[in-house]
């Protein structure tokens, strides 16, 4: 049963991913700019003829839209995303490369999150309406309130400038864990406000139900109660909510990325658009899509996990 | 050693709610043998779960207690929780209504089972699992080696029922506390329900029986208690108290009773917030006197005692 049930969540997401690369291909083919005229202009401003017609017939652009969009997945399929017009560098190697920092920036800000919304989510569920549960409430409205550009720049004022504990930006040598502190902190408050909130409601649910007297009633302490028989319980809908966040961690970090210049995929996506490195952007897009349905997909077996109900639902 | 195992002198219980105090339960006193059966009986919502709790010491933690629990010579309610712990699931345990509501949806009922084992017994893993396995065979939870592997939600009403019974006798209790357990069945599965305590009870374990249901602690209790709006109104043995009931409250109960022509009380039960003065029954009993404004005196008789101004 349960492994019927993934086989069929996987086959669902096939037609996903050709529309999801439909789109982004022709997203990139119907924006304005020509990318042979752009990378064939002279800084001047001029440009040869005869060398934009060179470069259309060179990367295949002289074909129609739909031979170019086959070809174009043909090698996607199998991991060949083309070539940057820029660099002349394999797209998915430099997408890899630039997508491992991201997740490990990603992976480090939902550690983040996670050990500040638990702990802070159950406190406030089990003190509830009391002066300890405003407090975590006024901290994570805070941290909801706040937009990440601003948070940055005042921790680096903090922490850099003034303190000169951290770097302010910059890349180290990827696996200096110095510099992925800043941003990390920076996205990971973020997604702690949304999942404390969230765990404090679920966690509340969960200790007003009758499972929990039983649990009392069976002699257990007050501590195996909270993490045996509450927490798994409570962490069902909240893992919904962590889903997304990675999500958001993985894709929406763009702007953090940027204010550290952190060679991530955000960073990528934008100086490719800004350069139109059409093939870059193209092969960006679908990676990223890739990546977040495999992270829902993955969700959903934590979700299995979490709540054996699930698998063995008739329906489904 | 005395054969009392439980005993409840003066224990009241009132919740503070945004509407006024809900006196919940107010001076209870009975006590129960070893090996007994002891069925509280009463309307829905006349405060007799919240006793329950009391005596587990899981009320909701607004809940104001007085009063004094002993059991098997200890004064529970007078433990630290701690201390309550090693208490709760071993000596006495409690069996709830509803086992979809009050079995974990998220763990497997065999851990569930082993719980109090684990907990109390200081067994292994593996000796709890063996020891849950008979505990399954021994409530007809066939085959134990699969079920116990299952969720709460694989398994049958009935099935589930003989599972919650399983895991509250896991670790041998001398007094199980069952509230409302034929609280919206059928009757085939009252009949099961039954059964399965008469077995347990058989083996010696003692229960204080909450119901509403007049039949079903008829067929199963030794002696009987009336709760009326939170006040126990009569204590009896169960012959003589189905033979000749002496509150007028329970004789009206009784004659509630289908199988009695079903006359309803006349009336309708009292807020528990504004309780009425003296004798909480007066308002609606056929023998009302001046004296009923007066608190009744709990008259002590042969056996068996009443809390009613007729037998002064």
């Amino acid at each position: 049963m349960l492994k019927e049930y993934f086989i069929r969540r996987a086959l669902y997401l096939i037609p996903v991913l050709i529309f999801i690369s439909f789109m982004s291909f022709s997203l990139i083919y119907i924006a304005p700019g020509d990318p042979a005229e752009i990378m064939m202009t002279s800084p001047s401003g001029g440009y040869d003829e005869a060398a934009v017609e060179a470069f259309r017939i060179a990367h295949g652009l002289d074909q129609p839209f739909y031979i170019q969009y086959l070809n174009w997945l043909k090698g996607a399929v199998v991991g060949d995303f083309g070539y940057s017009y820029m660099s002349e560098q394999p797209v998915f190697e430099t997408v890899l490369n630039a997508f491992r920092n991201t997740l490990t920036l990603s992976v480090l800000s939902l550690a983040i999150a996670l050990v500040i919304a638990i702990p802070l989510g159950v406190v406030s569920a089990l003190k509830h309406n009391t002066v300890v549960d405003d407090a975590c409430r006024f901290v994570a409205l805070f941290g909801v309130s706040i937009p990440n550009f601003w948070q940055a720049y005042l921790m680096i004022i903090i922490f850099s400038v003034i303190l000169h504990w951290l770097p302010a930006s910059g890349f180290g040598h990827g696996t200096d864990i110095s510099y992925m502190i800043l941003p990390a902190t920076v996205l990971g408050t973020g997604s702690a406000a949304v999942m404390m909130r969230m765990i404090r409601s679920s966690m509340l649910d969960v200790m007003g139900k009758e499972y929990i007297q039983t649990a009392r009633g069976k002699g257990l302490s007050e501590k195996i109660v909270i993490i045996r028989h509450a927490l798994k319980n409570a962490l069902v809908p909240v893992i919904t909510v962590v889903g997304l966040s990675i999500g958001f961690l993985l894709n929406g970090s763009v702007v953090v990325e940027t204010i550290f210049g952190w060679s991530g995929i955000g960073n990528l996506v934008v100086d490719s658009i800004l350069s139109h490195d059409y093939m870059m952007v193209q092969g960006s897009v679908l990676f990223v899509a890739v990546i977040f349905l495999l992270i829902n997909f993955f969700v959903d077996l934590v979700y299995v996990w979490a709540n054996p109900e699930i698998r063995y639902d008739r329906t489904s | 050693m005395s054969d009392v195992l439980l005993k409840v002198s003066g224990v009241s219980v009132s919740i503070p709610t945004g509407q006024g105090n809900v006196h919940a339960v107010d001076d209870a006193a009975f006590s129960i043998n070893k090996h007994e059966v002891f069925s509280l009986i009463g309307e829905s919502g006349s405060g007799k779960s919240i006793l329950g709790q009391a005596i587990m010491r899981l009320l909701p933690p607004n809940a104001v207690f007085s009063g004094k629990v002993e059991l098997d010579g200890t004064e529970i309610s007078a433990l630290s929780e701690k201390e309550m712990q090693k208490i709760r699931g071993k000596t006495v345990a409690s069996i709830a209504q509803n086992p979809y509501l009050a079995m974990n949806p998220g763990i497997r009922v065999g851990t569930q089972v082993a719980e109090p084992m684990r907990a109390h017994l200081g067994l292994s893993k593996e000796d709890a699992k063996a020891r849950t396995r008979r505990a399954l065979k021994y409530f007809d939870i066939l085959p134990p080696e699969v079920r116990e592997r299952e969720y709460p939600f694989q398994y049958s009403g009935g099935m589930l029922q003989r599972a919650m019974v399983a895991m509250g006798t896991a670790a041998d209790p001398e007094l199980i506390i069952a509230d409302e357990p034929t609280k919206g069945v059928d009757v085939l599965k009252r009949r099961n329900i039954a059964a399965i305590f008469q077995k347990v009870a058989s083996e010696g374990c003692a229960f204080l029986l909450i119901t509403h249901d007049v039949g079903f602690a008829r067929a199963m209790s030794d002696r009987i208690a009336v709760n009326y709006c939170g006040q126990i109104i009569e204590i009896a043995g169960k012959d003589a108290f189905f033979k000749e009931p002496l509150h007028p409250y329970s004789k009206a109960l009784l004659d509630a009773v289908p199988e009695r022509g079903m006359h309803p009380i006349p009336g309708s039960s009292p807020s528990m917030i504004e309780v009425p003065e003296g004798c909480r029954f007066h308002p609606r009993c056929p023998h009302k006197t001046e004296r009923c404004l007066a608190d009744p005196p709990v008259v002590e008789m042969a056996r068996r005692c009443v809390r009613c101004w007729l037998y002064a």
